[in-house]
């Protein structure tokens, strides 16, 4: 099985390299966009039957700084 | 004194760490990252500057969870000293032993300068021989030193005067121009300028001297 973890800087929190994505496609003429967040996917092939719990465990232990980051979990 | 300094697989400013402490009369030994338990006797750990692991991940996080931050936690919950420069800071950060985080400078550019600082406290044994509100110049050479916090932990730390350098020209965007933090205690320190890069002549610089000669005083020669 595998999960597919998401991490993005929380709402709130400036983010300068999605900023800066955004004034890069400004530059290539799309108009339009109003914001860029940028954050990371991060997937895991897991053994069977590992649960969520687990999985929500290794964020908040490593995957994620929760003083900056959120994250989603999503099991596939 | 008896210091460890820390060696993580990417650090960089180990040997400039050591040389620092031993010029200030520190007796200092260096520890591989997967030790588990420090040498006898030590009061001070040194967590230095460079790019542990890369900085994958995040800067700062596996170094964090590598053998030797157990020992680090025990010996700062003990009440002993620790000093983390720049990579050393965001994994002091990582491992909560300091509040907030490090995150990529505002205007995205690595910035290699020397940059001028203020003395914002000095009830600390790392500021303890400057005087509150000196100007100093230290060297600073980061991608990721944009200090951030919550506020409730912004309140926390301007509560406690837990903040002990800021920029007077924010290069970064740290929130409050914070530049380094101390721990409730105030042994604990984390700061992303270098002082370890200005302590004698050849340096062109030694405002960073006071700094190990603080730590001396605090702590003693190496055999008391």
């Amino acid at each position: 099985m595998k999960a597919r973890v998401h991490v993005m800087l929380k709402d709130g929190v400036l983010d300068p390299q999605g900023e800066a994505v955004r004034h890069a496609l400004g530059a290539l003429g799309f108009d339009g966009v109003e914001g860029v967040r940028q954050g990371k996917v991060i997937e895991l092939d897991l053994a069977e039957g590992t649960d969520e719990a687990t999985v929500r465990e290794m964020c908040e232990k490593l995957l994620a700084n929760t003083v900056i980051e959120s994250y989603q979990v999503e099991l596939v | 004194m008896k210091v460890a300094v820390i060696v993580f697989p990417g650090s960089n400013c180990d040997r400039d760490m050591v040389r620092a402490f031993e010029l200030a009369g520190a007796e200092v030994s260096r520890v591989w990252h997967k030790e588990t338990a420090l040498p006898a006797g030590i009061d001070l750990i040194g967590i230095p500057g460079g790019f542990s692991f890369g900085d994958y991940l995040r800067c700062g996080a596996i170094a964090a969870r590598s053998p030797i931050c157990g020992a680090v936690r025990e010996h700062a919950g003990r009440g002993g000293y620790v000093l983390g420069v720049c990579n050393g800071f965001q994994i002091l950060a990582e491992t909560g032993l300091l509040p907030g985080a490090l995150m990529r400078n505002r205007r995205l550019k690595y910035i290699c300068r020397t940059v001028p600082l203020t003395i914002t406290s000095t009830d600390s044994p790392f500021t303890a021989r400057f005087t509150q509100g000196q100007q100093i110049a230290l060297p600073i050479a980061h991608h990721d030193g944009n200090y951030n916090a919550t506020p409730e932990q912004l309140e926390l730390l301007r509560g406690e005067d837990r903040i002990v350098f800021t920029y007077d020209d924010n290069p970064n965007g740290s929130v409050n121009d914070i530049a380094g933090i101390v721990s409730a205690n105030r042994r604990v320190l984390g700061m992303m300028p270098h002082p370890e890069r200005a302590v004698e002549a050849a340096h062109g610089n030694t405002d960073g001297a006071q700094l190990f000669a603080g730590l001396m005083e605090a702590l003693g020669t190496a055999d008391a």
